[in-house]
C-alpha cells in the first residue's frame, strides 16, 4: 500500500513538473501574472510529492519490504538500520529518486526564498528547473522505476555491497547530489536570463548564493568520498583520478571558476558572456557525470550496449539541455552589452587568470577522462589514461594558480598596483622562504622539489592571513581600531580569506603525504616488532570475531613510541554473508603529524601474516583543508549582502562597514 | 553516486581490495626495488578497473609485478621493461599514453586551449579598450551634476 502511494506520487510529480515547465514560461511571454505565479505553487507541490515518494521507498527499505524488486536487489533483513536507510540511495533507481528529490528541493527553495526576484525572471527560472525535472522523472519512470513489484516476493533480499556499508559513505551521495543538482539553479538562471535578455549585476548577485551553496556541498561530498577511499580501500591513497572521481571533480572546478567570475559580474558588470557560459557548462558537466556513471560507458564503450535504454535516454537528456542552452546562448550572446573595462593588473584581471587556469585544468581532466572512450569508439584502439597523465597535465596548472592566489584579494578593482601588493605580501613571502629553508635543512629524504611545493601551501596560508591583517590595519594602528576593523570586516571578506586558507592547508597535506610517505611491507609473525616513522609496532596475532552481518579476522598491534604504549591498532579482514564479499578495514592511528596506517594481509606459512605499514605525514590536512574551504563558503553565504533572496535589503546594508571591496 | 558504481564493479572484480605488493616479491636491492615500484605505478592492471599493478592484488597484477622485477634483475633499463610489456599486452597497459599521432589530441589539447585562451583574452581586451577609447566621453547631464554636488557635500 505504502509503495503504491509512493508510486502514485511519483507519477503525479511528473504531471506537476510538466505544468511547472510550461505554464510559468508561457505566462512570462504573455505577461500573465497568474500563470507566472503557478510556477511557485508547482515547484512546491512537486517537492512535496517527491518527498512522499522518497519516504515511501525509505519505509519499504526500513521494513525490508521484499515485494519491491529494488529492495530485493539491494537490501537484506540482517543489515544494520543505518545501511537499510542508506541502501535507498545505494543503487541506480533509488539514487535517481534522491537526485530528482533534491532537484525539486532547489526548485522549491527558489520559489520560497526568491520573493524579491523580478516575476518574469522567477517564472522562467522555475520553468527551466521544471523542464529538468520532467526529463529526469521521465527517465526514471520509463527505464528505472524503483517501485516495480517482485512477483512472487522472495523471503530474503540480496543485500547491499558490503564495501558501501560505511558511515561516511552513507552520507556521501546526498552531499554530492546537493552539489551536482545545486548547479542546476545557476543553469536555470542562465537560461532564464537568456530568454528574458536582461543580464545585469543583480543577476550575478541572485545566482551567487545558489552557486556557493552547491559548491560547498560538492566540496564536502567529494571530500567525504576521498576520505572514505582513504581508510576503506586499504592502500592509503586519497585520490585516484578514477573516471568516476573526475566526473564529480569537473563540475567542482567549473563551479569554482563560476563563483569567481560571477564576482566580477556582480561588482563590475563585466565578464557577462563568460559567466553565463560557465553557468551552463557547470551544470552540463554535472549532467555528463550522471551520464558517465549511469550509462555504463565507463568500464568500456561496449558495455553501453548492455543497457542501451538508460544510456541513450541520458544521452538524449544531455543533448537536449546542453545543446538547447548553448544554441540559445549562441543566438543571444551578442546582444549582451559589455560592462566596465579594467587594466590587466587588477582584481578583475586576477579573476580572469583564475578562470583561465581553472577552466584549462578542467579541460585537461575532461579530455583525459573522455579521450580513451572517444578513441575506442572511433578507431577501436584501446589506451589507458591514468594518474601519471593527470599529474603531468593538471599539476603544472595548479602551480601558477597557487602562486597567484594571495595576490588576487589585495589587488584593487579596475587598476591594481602590483608592487604595492608585493610589498604587503612581503611578510608572507619571508615566512614562506623560512619554512622552505627549514624543511630543506631537516628533511634530507624525498624529492628535492617537495619543500618548494610545501612552500606553496605555506604561501597561500600566509597570504590569506596577511589579507585579513592588512584589512584590519594590524601592527599599523592602535589595537582598539584593529579590533573594530576586524569586527566590521564583511563576512564575505572573511569567507574569501578562510576558503583560500583552506586551499593552502589542503596543499600541505597533499604535498607532505605524497612526498614523504613511508611504507613497509613485511611478513610478520606474532610477537615480532616492526619500526616505522619512530613508532614500534608489536604484532600480537590474529583472532576471529563475529559482526552483525559478517565474520572477521582482527589483528592486534601494540604501538609504542619511546618505550611507552600509545595505542593498539586493530586492522581486520571481513567476510560478509550477503553478498559474499571480503573487505579490509585498516587500523589507523591519527595524529597531527600524520597517520599510522596498518593493513592486514593474507596468512602466510608458519603463522606469519602479510602486514603493510604506512606512515602518511600530514594526511589529515587534506580533509581539514576541505572543511575549512566549506566553512569559508558558509561565512560568505552568511554575509547579509549575499543572503539568499535578499538583494533588496542588501542594498541598504550598513554604511559603516569597512570599505573592504 | 560517484564512487558507488565504480566500487560496485571493483568489488566484483577482485576479492580483497588491498594494496598488493607481497613481501615475497620485494627485491633485495632497494634501488632496483624502487625502480620496480616506479614502473609498477605506470602500468595498468589489465583485468581491473583503472588500477595500477602496484595497487591491485589481482593474480595477473602479481604476475606482472614479478615479471617487471625479473626483467630488472636481468639488467633491463626501465624503458626496456616497459617496451617489453607493451609488446606483450599492447598500449592499453600504459597508464601514461605515449605521445603518438593517435594521442596527439589527448596531450596537446589542454596546452593549445591554454594558449588559445590567452590569445582570445588578449584580443578581447584590446578590442574593448579600443571601443572605449573610440567612444567619446559623455558630458554629465544637469541632473547628474546636481546629484554629484549633493553627494560631495555629504562627505
Amino acid at each position: 500500500m505504502i509503495a503504491e502511494i509512493g508510486h502514485f506520487s511519483l507519477l503525479l510529480a511528473l504531471g506537476v513538473a510538466l505544468a511547472q515547465m510550461i505554464l510559468p514560461i508561457w505566462g512570462a511571454q504573455r505577461g500573465n501574472q497568474a500563470l507566472m505565479r503557478m510556477g511557485s505553487s508547482a515547484a512546491q507541490a512537486q517537492f512535496v510529492l517527491l518527498l512522499i515518494a522518497f519516504s515511501a521507498l525509505t519505509v519499504a527499505y526500513v521494513t525490508s519490504d521484499f515485494s519491491l524488486l529494488n529492495v530485493v536487489q539491494n537490501s537484506h533483513s540482517a543489515k544494520p538500520m543505518l545501511y537499510k536507510v542508506s541502501g535507498v540511495w545505494g543503487n541506480h533507481e533509488g539514487s535517481l529518486l534522491l537526485w530528482v528529490l533534491i532537484l525539486a528541493l532547489f526548485g522549491c527553495a527558489v520559489a520560497v526564498f526568491g520573493r524579491n526576484l523580478p516575476p518574469d525572471l522567477k517564472a522562467n527560472v522555475l520553468g527551466v528547473q521544471g523542464s529538468i525535472s520532467v526529463a529526469f522523472l521521465l527517465f526514471m519512470i520509463m527505464t528505472s522505476n524503483p517501485f516495480i513489484r517482485a512477483d512472487p516476493a522472495p523471503f530474503e533480499g540480496r543485500g547491499l555491497n558490503p564495501i558501501l556499508q560505511d558511515p561516511a559513505l552513507s552520507f556521501h551521495p546526498p552531499f554530492l547530489y546537493l552539489g551536482y543538482v545545486g548547479f542546476s539553479v545557476a543553469f536555470s538562471f542562465a537560461v532564464a536570463a537568456l530568454i528574458t535578455g536582461r543580464i545585469d549585476p543583480a543577476w550575478a548577485r541572485w545566482v551567487r548564493p545558489w552557486t556557493l551553496m552547491a559548491w560547498m556541498f560538492l566540496t564536502l561530498g567529494i571530500s567525504m568520498g576521498s576520505w572514505w577511499a582513504y581508510y576503506e580501500l586499504g592502500w592509503g591513497g586519497w585520490w585516484f583520478w578514477d573516471p568516476v572521481e573526475n566526473a564529480s571533480f569537473m563540475p567542482w572546478l567549473s563551479g569554482t571558476a563560476l563563483l569567481h567570475s560571477a564576482l566580477v559580474m556582480e561588482k563590475r558588470d563585466s565578464l557577462k558572456i563568460w559567466t553565463i557560459l560557465l553557468a551552463i557548462l557547470t551544470f552540463s558537466l554535472s549532467l555528463m557525470g550522471a551520464f558517465l556513471v549511469r550509462s555504463g560507458v565507463l568500464t568500456s564503450v561496449h558495455s553501453f550496449a548492455t543497457d542501451p535504454a538508460r544510456g541513450v535516454f541520458i544521452l538524449g537528456i544531455m543533448v537536449i539541455f546542453i545543446g538547447g542552452a548553448l544554441a540559445l546562448f549562441a543566438h543571444r550572446a551578442q546582444m549582451l552589452r559589455q560592462g566596465g573595462i579594467f587594466a590587466p593588473v587588477s582584481r578583475e584581471g586576477s579573476l580572469v587568470l583564475n578562470n583561465l587556469l581553472i577552466t584549462t585544468s578542467c579541460a585537461a581532466v575532461f579530455i583525459g577522462t573522455l579521450y580513451p572512450l572517444a578513441l575506442e569508439a572511433v578507431t577501436g584502439d584501446k589506451i589507458s589514461v591514468g594518474p601519471p597523465f593527470f599529474n603531468a597535465t593538471f599539476g603544472p596548472l595548479m602551480i601558477p594558480l597557487l602562486i597567484a592566489m594571495p595576490f588576487g584579494p589585495f589587488l584593487a578593482w579596475k587598476r591594481g598596483d602590483i608592487l604595492g601588493v608585493a610589498q604587503r605580501l612581503s611578510v608572507a613571502a619571508v615566512v614562506t622562504a623560512l619554512v622552505v629553508i627549514a624543511v630543506y635543512a631537516y628533511l634530507a629524504r624525498g624529492p628535492w622539489l617537495a619543500p618548494l611545493a610545501l612552500g606553496m601551501g605555506i604561501w597561500v596560508i600566509a597570504g590569506a592571513l596577511s589579507e585579513v591583517a592588512f584589512r584590519a590595519k594590524m601592527f599599523r594602528a592602535p589595537w582598539e581600531e584593529v579590533f573594530r576593523r576586524l569586527r566590521n570586516l564583511p563576512r564575505a571578506a572573511y569567507g574569501t580569506a578562510v576558503a583560500h586558507l583552506g586551499v593552502g592547508v589542503m596543499v600541505l597535506g597533499v604535498v607532505a603525504t605524497t612526498a614523504w610517505q613511508s611504507e613497509k611491507i613485511l611478513a610478520v609473525k606474532p610477537g615480532e616488532t616492526v619500526n616505522i616513522a619512530g613508532y614500534d609496532l608489536r604484532f600480537g596475532g590474529v583472532a576471529p570475531s563475529q559482526g552483525p552481518n559478517y565474520r572477521e579476522q582482527i589483528g592486534v598491534l601494540i604501538v609504542k613510541r619511546g618505550g611507552e604504549e600509545i595505542t593498539r591498532l586493530h586492522p581486520s579482514k571481513r567476510l560478509y554473508d550477503a553478498p559474499k564479499t571480503a573487505t579490509t578495514e585498516a587500523g589507523i592511528y591519527a595524529s597531527w603529524g600524520g597517520d599510522l596506517y596498518v593493513v592486514l594481509g593474507d596468512e602466510l606459512k608458519e603463522g606469519a601474516f602479510t602486514l603493510r605499514f604506512y606512515f602518511n605525514p600530514l594526511v589529515r590536512f587534506i580533509w581539514i583543508g576541505t572543511l575549512i574551504m566549506f566553512f569559508g563558503g558558509f561565512l560568505s553565504l552568511s554575509d547579509r549582502r549575499l543572503r539568499v533572496g535578499a538583494p533588496k535589503r542588501a542594498r541598504a546594508a550598513p554604511a559603516n562597514a569597512a570599505p573592504a571591496e | 553516486m560517484v564512487r558507488f558504481f565504480t566500487i560496485v564493479l571493483l568489488a566484483w572484480l577482485m576479492a580483497i581490495p588491498a594494496k598488493a605488493v607481497e613481501p615475497d616479491e620485494i627485491l633485495k636491492d632497494p634501488v632496483l626495488e624502487a625502480r620496480a615500484r616506479g614502473i609498477s605505478l605506470e602500468l595498468r592492471c589489465l583485468v581491473c578497473q583503472n588500477q595500477s599493478i602496484d595497487d591491485s592484488n589481482a593474480p595477473l597484477a602479481r604476475d606482472l609485478r614479478i615479471l617487471v622485477r625479473k626483467r630488472l634483475t636481468k639488467g633491463d633499463s626501465d624503458g626496456e621493461v616497459i617496451n617489453f610489456l607493451v609488446a606483450r599486452y599492447g598500449e592499453f597497459v600504459l597508464l601514461r599514453p605515449r605521445f603518438a599521432p593517435h594521442t596527439m589530441i589527448l596531450w596537446l589539447s589542454a596546452p593549445i586551449l591554454f594558449l588559445f585562451s590567452i590569445f582570445a583574452i588578449y584580443k578581447a581586451y584590446r578590442r574593448r579598450s579600443e571601443e572605449v577609447a573610440a567612444a567619446p566621453a559623455k558630458a554629465l547631464t544637469a541632473k547628474e551634476k546636481r546629484e554629484l554636488t549633493k553627494l560631495l557635500k555629504q562627505h
